[in-house]
């Protein structure tokens, strides 16, 4: 009991550090504006989600019922009214992070590695390749939409004028939407990712470097046994939320193909807020989206364990 | 650094042989040379990869609507028009409303996170207090959660609030992310104490230390966040897309939307609007590129 009670004040009594004496009452007022925003907007949502799950629950009937995990058996017993519409968009969404997500983390490592060689320029080139991040995805999508119009676009004029195929479906038939969702998405936000593994690049520690080459290691060694396992903190990072994000594509789809053709490229979140907020149905809705933080949850910690137990 | 330099000095000890790097300008450069000129046709490609697009669509929008989709395509706008604009300004789609909601939203988003993040980053930073640990978790364990557990019952809160089709739909809920509170506390924890000792001993309370000490200080942190949230505000997509529904209160991303809908085969007026929607968030990241850039990329080294 004493122990707990003198180590603050010796504290206290050597710097009179601030903070040392516990004031419960001035920081709870400190911190009550923000805690007041994130109770109600997302520990209230987060436990509120779940309960809608667990309800029939359709915004256009005043009665919701309480339905247990109804919702949740309805999502993966085959033949019920969401069971393949909702899978088929857990696969879009699937297709499209399989897809991307190593691109994303490949192509910005290079462009990191590219920069981060002591060459001029190099803060100029980091500015133009983060620079179409700062766009929103509207418009993106919207000038893609006209670049890669199969008819209008000049992506398939200048294909064309160099004798490849020219009239290349690129928004309205797979798997070149595909292509151009991922495709898109790289050259939205591979920036992101590049200036993120420059800065761990420039936190590696040069002697490392040196010490590869006094062993004898060419550039190739080297990135492999001394950059790559620098890097390792900065990639966990990166992959995670890479995914995340990859898993969270909602507007690419939404403007560039519209889930088409068909729905083959409806995403996961596109399905998810189509019927929840424009159908209604939100107990389903809810209970889609607490299975996909679940599969992103498990995908998540088996990603953080591999690229621990790597090191 | 006093104590570096000397250790500096052999690492830079291969300079003096450049000298000799005239009379042997031929061999060493040309070894070092080819890959050098590699790497920057390397840049050259991928940042012409980004900016040849960016500017075919500033082109595109000052062409006419037949201008933009004849063959051969040709880059420079033939007859060179102002007319998608001239459209847009005048048309049913009331672009430059948005461009003012968009502006209003933003602002007030980036006050709101700004003035609640400070204040909470403070304590959690500075003060000693009982859950301080359990405040903290729940705060850092939301960062990774996706947002899409939260559409459904936030659009029924909202909703229930009556704040439907209002900037505050588009501006509260995105402020009690957990981002903004954990990037200040991480820099606040990192300002020297020694001032706000001083301070203390002086009888100051922690309100004024925290507004003519904290404040003061963390300008820098202060103005990056302010510029992320910005950001991030003025290109959010999904959220605005299904709780703003009269046209009027829309902001410009749904907006953008709408329009490509609306003008499906006037592709000139679409880019004209993507062209107003783009040009603030560029002015803004060229002037602050650098502390933009920066702030993002050592959210993910120390993160």
């Amino acid at each position: 009991m004493a122990d707990p009670l003198l180590s603050p004040a010796a504290r206290t009594s050597r710097s009179a550090r601030p903070g040392a004496p516990r004031r419960d009452l001035t920081a709870y007022a400190f911190l009550a504006p923000f805690l007041v925003l994130f109770a109600l907007f997302v520990l209230v949502p987060a436990v509120y989600g779940l309960v809608i799950s667990l309800h029939r629950w359709n915004s256009l009937v005043p009665v919701h019922p309480f339905i247990g995990l109804q919702n949740y058996v309805d999502l993966v017993t085959p033949g019920s009214l969401t069971f393949s519409d909702f899978w088929s968009s857990m696969r879009a969404t699937g297709i499209f992070t399989v897809f991307s997500v190593p691109l994303l983390i490949v192509v910005p490592l290079l462009a990191a590695v590219l920069l981060n060689q002591n060459l001029k320029g190099t803060t100029f080139f980091r500015g133009v390749f983060f620079a179409p991040y700062v766009l929103g995805v509207a418009v993106i999508g919207v000038i893609w939409k006209y670049l890669l119009d199969p008819q209008a676009g000049v992506v398939n004029h200048l294909l064309g004028l160099i004798g490849l195929p020219d009239q290349t479906p690129w928004t309205v038939d797979v798997p070149w939407a595909w292509v151009s969702l991922v495709g898109v998405t790289i050259w939205w936000t591979a920036g992101l990712n590049t200036v993120i593994l420059l800065a761990g690049l420039k936190g590696i520690n040069a002697d490392l470097y040196e010490a590869a080459a006094l062993d004898g290691a060419g550039t190739v060694r080297k990135f492999w046994s001394v950059t790559l396992p620098g890097l390792r903190p900065v990639m966990i990072f990166v992959t995670t939320t890479t995914i995340l994000a990859s898993a969270n594509m909602f507007g690419q789809s939404f403007l560039l193909t519209q889930g088409g053709p068909g729905t083959e490229t409806r995403s996961a979140i596109m399905y998810i807020a189509d019927q929840g907020l424009a159908q209604g149905n939100m107990g389903a809705a809810s209970a889609m989206s607490y299975l996909l933080f679940a599969v992103l949850a498990v995908i998540s910690v088996v990603n953080f364990r591999i690229q621990r137990e790597k090191a | 650094m006093t104590q570096l330099a000397p250790e500096r000095l052999p690492a830079a000890a291969p300079q003096p042989p450049t000298p000799a790097s005239t009379g042997g300008a031929r061999r060493r450069p040309w070894h070092r040379r080819v890959p050098t000129v590699a790497l920057y046709v390397a840049l050259a490609v991928m940042t012409l990869a980004i900016l040849l697009p960016l500017l075919w669509i500033v082109l595109t929008s000052f062409k006419t609507d037949f201008d933009a989709i004849s063959r051969p395509a040709s880059p420079i706008p033939d007859p060179f028009t102002v007319d998608a604009y001239r459209t847009l300004s005048s048309g049913q789609q009331p672009i430059f409303r948005w461009f003012l909601n968009s502006l209003a939203a933003g602002a007030l988003q980036t006050a709101i996170i700004l003035v609640t993040a400070s204040l909470g980053a403070y304590a959690l930073a500075r003060l000693e207090f009982r859950g301080k640990k359990i405040v903290f978790g729940m705060i850092v364990s939301t960062l990774l959660v996706p947002p899409v557990i939260f559409l459904i019952p936030n659009y029924l809160i909202v909703e229930s609030l009556g704040w439907l089709d209002t900037i505050w739909a588009i501006t509260v809920p995105g402020a009690a992310g957990a981002f903004g509170i954990f990037f200040l506390r991480q820099f606040f924890v990192g300002l020297p104490v020694e001032i706000e000792e001083a301070a203390r001993l002086d009888g100051a309370s922690d309100l004024r230390i925290f507004l003519q000490v904290v404040i003061p200080l963390s300008r820098p942190a202060l103005a990056t966040l302010a510029v992320l949230s910005f950001l991030s505000n003025w290109n959010d997509f999904l959220w605005p897309v299904y709780v703003l529904l009269s046209p009027e209160n829309l902001t410009l991303q749904p907006g953008l939307s709408v329009l490509s809908g609306a003008y499906s085969t006037h592709f000139g007026i679409v880019m004209a609007g993507a062209v107003i929607a783009s040009v603030p968030v560029l002015v803004l990241f060229t002037l602050a590129q650098r502390q933009i850039v920066d702030s993002v990329a050592a959210s993910g080294v120390k993160g």
